[in-house]
C-alpha cells in the first residue's frame, strides 16, 4: 500500500492539464450550472400543463426582422397528435421575460426567467409531454435531482464506512467482526430486492421532498457497506506501519490517530472512490423512479420522464424527444466515469486503465 | 478443498436466516398487506376475512410469523401466491427457464465478444482500434440499462425488425420444431443485446488492462527470445494468464442471474423471474419475494463457490483457504 498525500493542488492541476479530465469537469460544470440555474434557464416550471398541446414536437428556430423567433404550429389531427408549422407566423422570443415567480436557490425571489415567448404561445425546445408540460423545463429540474443525489448519497455512505471501516480496522475485536458480517450481509442481498423491501417499508404517503431523502438514504444504506471494507483493509495496512506506533507511543488518542493520520493517507482512495461510485446513485434514483416507486409525478426527475416514454404511442409514433431524459443520464454518468477514471490515473498510476 | 466448500456452505445458514428476516421484517412494516385488495371488496363477508388471515397467520406478530414462515420452508413448503393463486415453488419453475435462457444468451454473447475485442485493443495498444473500443466500452458502461431496454423497444417498433417484446408469437404452437425454435431466438435477440451489452465492456476492460499487465512479464520475453511465432506468444503465453481473473467475474453471473435481469425484463416485457419479483414486491406477495430472495441468496452463494473453484482448478498458484 502506498500512501500519497493528496496535495490538492496538484492533483486538481493534473486533471485539468489532461484532455480527458478536462472533458470531464467542463461537462460536469456546465451540468451542475444548469441544475443550479435550473428555475432561471427554464421557460416554465416543471408541473406547467397545456392540455390543448399534447406530445408537441421540438419548435424549430428562425430569424425574423424582429429576431430570434419560433415557429408556431397547428394541430393537425389530434388523434395522432400530429402538429404541422403554420408557414409564416412566428412568435419573436423574449429575453429575460416575467414569467412565474420562484425562488433561485431557494433563497432570492425572482420572476425573471431566461427566455419565453408572448404567453399564449409556447416555445418547446425539446418538446412537451402527454400533458404538455416542457420537456426542457423538466430536464432541467430533473438534473437538480440527479445531480444532488449522487453528491448527497455518496457523502452519507462515505462517511459511514469511513467512521464503521475505519474503527473495524483499527480497533478490531468483536465491533470489527459485527461490522465485516453486516457488511456482507448487506452485500449479499441483490441490491435491487433490498431497495424495493425498504422503499416498500416506508410508506408512499410521502411528499416528494420526504420521498428524495428516503431515497437519498437507502441508496446510502446499501452503498456503505464496499467504502467500509475498502476502508478496513486500508486502515489495517496503516496500522501496521510505525508512523502509527510513533503516534501511539506519543501518547495521542485514538481518535485522534484516525482523524489526523490515518485520515490523510485514505483522502486519495476516498477522492476515487466518490467520483466513480456517483454514478451507481445517479443510476440508482433513476432506476427507482423509473419503477415508479422514486421521485413521484409532479415533480421532475430523469427516472421518472423516461418512465412516461414508454408508453406505445410514444414508440409509434416517434416522439423521440421524450427519451432525452436518457441521454441526460447518459452524458451525466458518463462525465463521472471520465473524471473518476483520470483521478485514479493521476493519484495512484499503478491502478492506470486509461492510456498506458 | 473439501473443507473449504463446507465452510462455505455453513456460511449460507446465518446468511440465509439474516437475509429473510430482514425481508420479512421490512415487508411487515410496510401498511397494508396481499389481503389488502379484496378487504376492499364488499361481497367478501369479515368472518371469511378473519379466517383467511388466521390460515395465513396475519393475525399475529411478525416474528411468531416469520417462525412459522420457517418451518414451512424446513418442511419443504415456501407458502402459496395469493396473487397467482398457486405454490410458489411451482411459480418460480415456470419463471426460471426463460430467465436462465436469456441469462445465458446474453453471458455467451458478452464472452463471445468481449474476448477477440480485448484481446485486439491491448496487442495494438494505442491505435484508433484500441480507442474506438475504449471509446465504446466507457458508452456502454455510461448507459442505463433501462434506458437502453428502451431504446431497443424504440429500435423494434420503428423498424419492425424484432418483436416488441414477450417470449414467443401468439401463434408460437402452430409453428413447426424449428420455427418454434427461430421464433424464440428472434424474441432473445434485442433483450440478450441489451443484457449483455454491459458485460461485453466490463470484460472488455478487464481483459485489456490484464493482457497489458502480463505482456510485460519477463515469461513473455522470453518466450520471444526463445523465437516463438508471436501468436503463439500471444495466445499461450499472454491470454491463459491474462484470462485468469475474468473467471473470477463468472461467480457474479451466476449471483445476478435473479436480479440482474429485473429492468430489463420490465421494460422488454419479458416473462422471467425479474418481472415476477418486481410484481411480487409491488403487490406484497411475501412469499413469492422470500422464495425468491432465498434462491438468490443461494445463487450468490454457489456461484462465487463455483468461481473459486475454477480459478483454483485453472491456476495451480491459487491454494483454496482450508480455515
Amino acid at each position: 500500500m502506498k500512501a500519497i498525500p493528496a496535495k490538492r493542488s496538484g492533483v486538481w492541476h493534473q486533471v485539468v492539464s489532461r484532455p480527458r479530465g478536462a472533458l470531464a469537469l467542463a461537462i460536469l460544470g456546465f451540468l451542475y450550472f444548469c441544475a443550479l440555474f435550473a428555475p432561471f434557464l427554464a421557460p416554465y416550471g416543471p408541473g406547467d400543463q397545456d392540455l390543448r398541446r399534447t406530445y408537441h414536437p421540438p419548435t424549430s428556430l428562425t430569424w425574423t426582422r424582429r429576431g430570434l423567433a419560433v415557429r408556431l404550429y397547428e394541430n393537425a389531427d389530434p388523434s395522432q397528435a400530429l402538429y404541422r408549422p403554420i408557414p409564416g407566423r412566428t412568435a419573436v422570443i423574449r429575453w429575460l421575460p416575467i414569467g412565474h415567480p420562484y425562488r433561485l436557490f431557494g433563497l432570492f425571489p425572482c420572476r425573471r426567467h431566461l427566455f419565453g415567448v408572448e404567453p399564449p404561445q409556447k416555445v418547446y425546445l425539446l418538446g412537451s409531454d402527454s400533458i404538455g408540460r416542457d420537456v426542457f423545463s423538466r430536464l432541467l429540474y430533473g438534473a437538480q435531482v440527479s445531480l444532488s443525489i449522487g453528491l448527497i448519497g455518496i457523502s452519507i455512505s462515505l462517511g459511514v464506512g469511513l467512521v464503521a471501516g475505519g474503527l473495524a480496522g483499527y480497533f478490531g475485536g468483536w465491533f470489527d467482526s459485527v461490522v465485516m458480517r453486516t457488511t456482507e450481509l448487506l452485500m449479499a442481498i441483490p441490491g435491487l430486492y433490498l431497495l424495493l423491501a425498504l422503499r416498500g417499508a416506508f410508506a408512499s404517503q410521502f411528499g416528494s421532498g420526504e420521498v428524495y431523502l428516503l431515497i437519498v438514504i437507502i441508496l446510502s444504506f446499501l452503498g456503505w457497506s464496499g467504502a467500509a471494507r475498502v476502508v478496513r483493509g486500508l486502515a489495517l495496512s496503516l496500522r501496521a506501519q510505525t508512523f502509527v506506533d510513533a503516534a501511539i507511543v506519543t501518547g495521542l488518542s485514538p481518535w485522534r490517530i484516525l482523524w489526523r493520520h490515518l485520515l490523510p493517507n485514505l483522502a486519495s482512495y476516498l477522492l476515487i472512490a466518490a467520483a466513480l461510485s456517483i454514478p451507481g446513485y445517479i443510476l440508482g434514483e433513476a432506476a427507482l423512479s423509473f419503477l415508479g416507486i422514486g421521485i413521484q409525478e409532479p415533480s421532475a426527475s430523469w427516472g421518472l420522464m423516461l418512465a412516461q416514454a414508454q408508453e406505445m404511442k410514444v414508440f409509434m409514433c416517434n416522439f423521440w424527444w421524450l427519451l432525452t431524459p436518457g441521454a441526460a443520464v447518459f452524458v451525466t454518468v458518463a462525465a463521472f466515469n471520465l473524471l473518476g477514471d483520470t483521478l485514479r490515473d493521476v493519484i495512484d498510476p499503478h491502478f492506470r486503465t486509461g492510456d498506458r | 478443498m473439501v473443507l473449504f466448500v463446507l465452510r462455505r456452505l455453513l456460511f449460507l445458514i446465518p446468511l440465509l436466516l439474516g437475509v429473510t428476516l430482514l425481508v420479512f421484517f421490512l415487508m411487515s412494516l410496510t401498511p397494508g398487506n396481499f389481503l389488502t385488495p379484496i378487504k376492499a371488496q364488499r361481497d367478501i363477508s369479515p368472518e371469511f376475512l378473519a379466517a383467511l388471515e388466521k390460515s395465513f397467520g396475519l393475525d399475529r406478530p411478525w416474528y411468531t410469523r416469520y417462525l412459522l414462515w420457517l418451518r414451512n420452508v424446513l418442511h419443504g413448503d415456501f407458502g402459496y401466491s395469493w396473487t397467482y393463486k398457486v405454490a410458489v415453488v411451482d411459480l418460480l419453475w415456470q419463471r426460471v427457464p426463460a430467465t436462465l435462457l436469456l441469462n445465458l444468451t446474453s453471458f455467451a454473447f458478452a464472452w463471445a465478444v468481449a474476448i477477440p475485442l480485448g484481446v485486439l485493443a491491448a496487442v495494438h495498444r494505442n491505435s484508433w482500434w484500441d480507442r474506438l473500443t475504449t471509446l465504446f466500452a466507457y458508452a456502454s458502461l455510461s448507459i442505463p440499462e433501462f434506458f437502453l431496454a428502451l431504446l431497443a423497444v424504440y429500435f423494434a417498433a420503428r423498424t419492425g425488425w424484432f418483436p416488441l417484446g414477450g417470449l414467443m408469437s401468439i401463434e408460437h404452437e402452430f409453428f413447426s420444431p424449428i420455427g418454434k425454435i427461430l421464433d424464440i431466438a428472434h424474441h432473445l435477440v434485442l433483450p440478450t443485446l441489451v443484457l449483455g451489452l454491459g458485460g461485453v465492456a466490463t470484460l472488455m476492460r478487464i481483459l485489456r488492462a490484464n493482457f497489458l499487465d502480463v505482456i510485460r512479464a519477463e515469461y513473455v520475453t522470453a518466450a520471444r527470445a526463445k523465437g516463438l511465432p508471436e501468436h503463439v506468444v500471444i495466445w499461450r503465453h499472454v491470454f491463459r494468464n491474462a484470462v485468469n481473473p475474468l473467471l473470477s467475474t463468472l461467480g457474479y453471473v451466476v449471483a445476478g442471474l435473479l436480479s440482474g435481469s429485473l429492468l430489463v425484463e420490465n421494460v422488454m416485457s419479458y416473462p422471467g423471474l425479474g418481472q415476477l419479483i418486481y410484481s411480487a414486491f409491488i403487490r406484497q406477495d411475501q412469499f413469492v419475494v422470500l422464495a425468491s430472495v432465498v434462491l438468490s441468496c443461494i445463487l450468490l452463494v454457489l456461484g462465487n463457490l463455483f468461481s473459486d473453484i475454477l480459478l483454483a482448478w485453472i491456476d495451480p498458484r491459487v491454494r483454496l483457504p482450508a480455515r
